[in-house]
């Protein structure tokens, strides 16, 4: 697992108090992972903090995965 | 006119500096245990006041769910803590109580202090840029802490969060006694709670003069009703209380602490924070209480006071119950429980409340600890339960809270007929 996939699975682990084993790549955060509306802005925020790094509103929408997460971090970085 | 509707206590939860459950609490309080120490939940070395009641040994994933309980600030994890054991303590079968005749009515003063300082911190520390948690908002409205004990059992009765500074939870407690008694609801869970023992919170009230300094011997800092009492002492916690409508209790066989047989409001209109000296609206609270509840002075046997151990408040509320009680006042038991809690401000009310349906149900007034010199403006006939508890069969109590703002609201219980 690459740098980013690891960090930003302990994030998505400690905000949404999840099992490390349920941070798939294809795990939904609202279908999978119990996440509301506030925690996926809250999640998003944190990306942002942990990476250095502006995801706009209108492409934070797309990100609906863990793995769209660490893709749209890789290619932002 | 419709006929009002009789009211009755039916369970009981505490989270308090002195005791974590109604029984600890209880314990504390017939003990004369004072909850005062150095403050932990921050450095305090550079504050005028260095100490407070906190609550101790609490840890909220004890009892809530790691991520919701990160999604609340203390003053509504205490929240969540006490109405859960008061609904225990009930007995309630949340199952099978109609949900829609349930209500939640929560007094807190201030709110989700702690939360608003750290994301204004946050923000006053960074570059300008708005980056605000989502959850900064709905943590912190005083409101949250009864929304969030609804959503946790489904009760969809009346529900909203009371503001009268440090009357606020009584203010709850008459406003869920009032909903019962016209038929809004059969069941509501009231009380307070608050956590402003911050940076903020002792910042703040230290710069009002209004805390005690006595930073080398914080446990007998908070001394209502002594000569040398310079202040109160900040506390934290929460009281809940599930209050039901009579026949309704009896319906299902639930124990039966008390009844709520009144409660009274005014207001000082005089200063933003100071008492009036003469304790007018004091006087006029007690008797409004008095008159709400159909009883006649002689039939008050204790007043759990607000009497916060400040020069000014405590002769103001004395003079005041002697004003409304005469020469009978001599002859009831009148404590301060903020001798041992401290002041917990938006949750003095309800933690206050429960302490008089103790009494009542021990026969025990706890006591006015830490007094040792006489103060010459108080009367001295008056019996102030000093130091030690005293046994007394205690049919009918009151309650006294006053909020910074000139808010005043007296609650009155007596025990089943």
């Amino acid at each position: 697992m690459s740098d980013i996939a690891s960090r930003v699975k302990a994030i998505i682990v400690d905000k949404l108090g999840v099992d490390e084993n349920e941070v798939v790549p294809e795990a939904s955060f609202t279908n999978d992972l119990g996440a509301d509306s506030l925690d996926t802005v809250e999640l998003i925020m944190e990306f942002e903090k942990e990476f250095d790094i502006q995801i706009p509103d209108d492409q934070a929408e797309n990100i609906a995965t863990v793995g769209q997460a660490v893709k749209y971090i890789e290619e932002a970085k | 006119m419709m006929k009002l509707k009789r009211v009755v206590v039916t369970g009981l939860g505490a989270l308090t500096p002195i005791g974590n459950t109604i029984d600890e609490y209880w314990n504390g309080l017939v003990n004369g245990v004072s909850g005062a120490d150095l403050i932990t939940h921050f450095d305090p070395s550079k504050f005028k006041t260095q100490f407070a009641c906190e609550v101790k040994n609490f840890d909220a994933t004890d009892f809530i769910d790691r991520k919701e309980s990160r999604r609340m600030d203390p003053f509504a994890q205490y929240a969540m803590v006490t109405s859960d054991e008061a609904l225990k303590d009930s007995g309630l079968d949340i199952e099978k109580v109609d949900k829609l005749r349930v209500g939640v009515i929560w007094g807190a003063g201030i709110g989700g202090l702690k939360t608003f300082q750290e994301e204004v911190t946050n923000f006053a520390l960074g570059d300008g840029s708005p980056r605000f948690n989502p959850f900064f908002i709905p943590k912190m409205i005083a409101d949250i802490a009864p929304g969030l004990i609804s959503i946790k059992h489904g009760f969809m009765g009346p529900n909203y969060t009371t503001v009268s500074a440090c009357a606020s939870s009584a203010n709850a407690i008459i406003d869920a006694l009032n909903n019962i008694r016209l038929g809004n609801a059969d069941v509501i869970i009231t009380g307070g709670s608050e956590a402003a023992v911050t940076e903020a919170g002792m910042g703040g009230f230290n710069a009002m003069h209004a805390m005690s300094t006595r930073n080398d011997d914080p446990k007998s800092a908070s001394r209502p009703f002594d000569a040398n009492r310079d202040g109160f002492v900040l506390g934290e916690g929460s009281g809940a209380l599930v209050i039901e409508e009579y026949e309704h209790a009896v319906a299902r066989g639930a124990k039966i602490y008390a009844e709520v047989i009144g409660g009274g409001l005014s207001s000082d209109a005089y200063h933003m924070t100071a008492p009036h000296p003469e304790g007018l609206g004091v006087v006029a609270v007690m008797q409004n209480c008095l008159r709400n509840a159909g009883l006649k002075p002689e039939d008050v046997d204790a007043i759990n006071t607000h009497g916060t151990s400040t020069p000014l408040g405590d002769v103001a509320e004395l003079k005041a119950i002697g004003k409304v009680f005469g020469d009978y006042a001599k002859n009831i038991n009148i404590n301060s429980t903020k001798s041992m809690t401290g002041h917990l401000l938006g949750a003095a009310g309800a933690v206050e409340a429960i302490a008089s349906i103790l009494a009542m149900e021990h026969g025990i007034v706890p006591p006015t600890i830490n007094h040792s010199t006489v103060d010459e403006n108080i009367d001295p006939a008056l019996n102030l339960t000093l130091n030690k508890a005293q046994k007394r069969e205690v049919n009918v109590a009151m309650s006294n809270t006053f909020g910074f703002g000139g808010h005043n609201a007296c609650v009155v219980f007596k025990k089943l007929d």
